[in-house]
């Protein structure tokens, strides 16, 4: 179930966006169906599948609700048998749905940019034609937000990187990247959650536990979070 | 308790798995072969759920230091109590003391022990399957190891005989409904998916060819070996969630089938999910062999878990009385 408590949920202050194109529905396996929303890679759409999210909470015929970048991915408890009153069902949930905005809470991360972990920034100064230090500050100079976790636990995909800085993943992953190293990913940013194999790029490292599976509330970070970036030491 | 004396690497604690964190990137993990543990746990009046030693690595061994009741199911381990051999698909009563072994298989890929009163590590997150990649659940988050002593829960149902009763397993009880291909190769039915459409030419291909199972295959997902299918055009494709079964296709053309230990969310094209249903069979499949993907529909499905359901409510209904008989 989608981890927004409804007291953490405001009505956003900007009118929701008129969208004229509609969502796509399509299904994994029997009984989940993906919600894409239309559009850009961008705010309102995120808001949008975030109370999508929330209006279907309620309906006990679901058994997860599992929110991704633009997209939802609803899972029935039993397969539906009626193909048609599902898909009637989501459309008429994303009508509904309108833009809400979280007032999630502001994490700020310390991180060290460049040094022994920062293996990609070369890479992103290459494909961006950005000095390491433009690099730098354009990264910790934005505010991000939590779009959705996933991936790994409690690993942020994280919306609000400069376009300038947006690097393709890596063809080739690094195969142990350490726990905390800083990263951008296409046109996201993240901090990863586990050490282990990473296709993004590292530009800098926090000292950051962002899941802990015996705590109440597991997850350092929720749908919503906002997040600065504090360049606690450069070293290029 | 049980103690482990030994233990490849990568055999876990697995119940049926963690469904709840799921949007908070938490793998759901779980049996690969759900329908054999839920089998051995109703053989032995434990809640289907229950936790039990998914081997997949042989041999294993491990020691009874109390009484009880075990259910050795899935694939066909050659298992023996004290050097006695015991059939497949077989539960008995066990006294402390004794030793269990498993050996590699004579058919399947995985084995399971479930106990009388399930295996009881902690609940984290709500299960007590092992995260291998988050590092909790099932014994500190990892494989285990020899000098492993595993609790036991309680059991509220007598032992069963120490002469034992057996299963059909399902791949004989179920054949009729779990069809295999003139080759042999297992059939596991599939739903197209998102973006089906974009490998329309080379939709024949994915269905009809045997999909090898490579080496690189794993708790985590199958990659599957093959004439590679292309996508009519490159998308970029943003993360979505995905479930175990969801076939998705890397630029390399070669499919992946997610499983138990996949990640939540994934950016790769989705050409198809394999039914729920037919998971378990794939959960017995080892790197080498082949498989074949059928195109299917929610109808199917359908169908095909309500036989399942079936023959799992003939199996709780016949073990009661059974084990009554029997223990008298």
């Amino acid at each position: 179930m989608p981890v927004m408590s409804h007291s953490a949920l405001q009505p956003a202050s900007a009118p929701a966006l008129a969208c004229s194109s509609d969502i796509k529905l399509s299904t994994i396996g029997a009984r989940a169906w993906l919600v894409e929303a239309p559009g850009g890679f961008d705010l309102p759409a995120q808001r949008r599948i975030w109370s999508l999210a929330r209006l279907l909470h309620a309906d006990e015929a679901i058994e997860a609700l599992i929110p991704g970048v633009t997209n939802l991915l609803v899972l029935f408890r039993h397969i539906p048998l009626d193909e048609n009153a599902v898909r009637k069902q989501l459309h008429a949930a994303w009508d509904q749905a309108q833009a809400i905005s979280p007032q999630g809470k502001l994490i700020e991360i310390p991180v060290h940019y460049g040094g022994e972990h920062a293996t990609d920034l070369a890479a992103v100064c290459h494909h961006t034609g950005l000095s390491p230090r433009e690099v730098v500050r354009l990264h910790h100079q934005s505010e991000y937000t939590v779009f959705a976790l996933g991936s790994a636990p409690g690993f942020g995909y994280l919306h609000g990187l400069d376009p300038q800085l947006a690097t393709p993943r890596k063809k080739v992953p690094s195969l142990s990247m350490l726990k905390g190293t800083v990263t951008i990913g296409g046109a996201q940013a993240g901090v990863s959650a586990l050490t282990g194999p990473n296709g993004w790029n590292a530009i800098g490292f926090a000292e950051l536990t962002v899941f802990d599976p015996l705590a109440d509330s597991p997850a350092l970070m929720a749908p919503g979070d906002r997040i600065r970036f504090l360049p606690q030491r450069i070293e290029l | 308790m049980i103690e482990i004396e030994q233990s490849g690497a990568l055999n876990t604690v697995q119940d049926l798995g963690r469904f709840n964190f799921r949007h908070m990137g938490v793998s759901v993990s779980g049996a690969m072969d759900a329908l054999a543990l839920r089998a051995g746990n109703l053989l032995l009046g434990n809640d289907e759920n229950a936790a039990a030693l998914e081997v997949q690595l042989f041999p294993f061994r491990m020691r009874f230091l109390q009484d009880s009741s075990i259910a050795v199911t899935g694939a066909d381990c050659r298992a023996t109590l004290d050097a006695t051999p015991l059939p497949p698909w077989w539960g008995c009563g066990v006294r402390a003391g004794q030793v269990l072994e498993l050996r590699y298989p004579r058919s399947g890929a995985r084995g399971y022990v479930c106990v009388a009163g399930g295996i009881d590590v902690p609940l984290v997150l709500g299960s007590r399957s092992t995260a291998l990649r988050g590092g909790f659940g099932g014994v500190d988050g990892r494989p285990l190891q020899r000098g492993d002593r595993l609790a036991l829960g309680e059991s509220r149902v007598p032992p069963l005989p120490v002469s034992g009763i057996g299963i059909e397993p399902p791949d004989s009880a179920l054949h009729a409904h779990f069809p295999r291909n003139s080759a042999g190769d297992i059939q596991l039915r599939a739903i197209p998916s998102g973006e089906y459409a974009l490998f329309a030419a080379d939709a024949a291909r994915f269905w009809q060819q045997s999909w090898q199972v490579s080496n690189q295959s794993n708790r985590t997902g199958y990659r599957l070996a093959g004439a590679p299918i292309f996508p009519s055009e490159t998308i970029e494709m943003r993360s979505y969630g995905l479930i175990p079964g969801i076939v998705q296709v890397p630029p390399g053309g070669e499919p992946i089938i997610q499983l138990s230990d996949a990640n939540t969310a994934g950016g790769y094209p989705k050409i198809a999910g394999v039914i729920e249903q037919d998971l378990w069979r794939l959960g017995q499949v080892l790197p080498g062999q082949s498989i074949q993907l059928i195109q299917s529909d929610a109808r199917e499905a359908i169908a095909i878990e309500q036989e399942v359901a079936r023959w799992l409510n003939r199996l709780r209904l016949s073990c009661q009385p059974l084990r009554k008989a029997l223990t008298v």
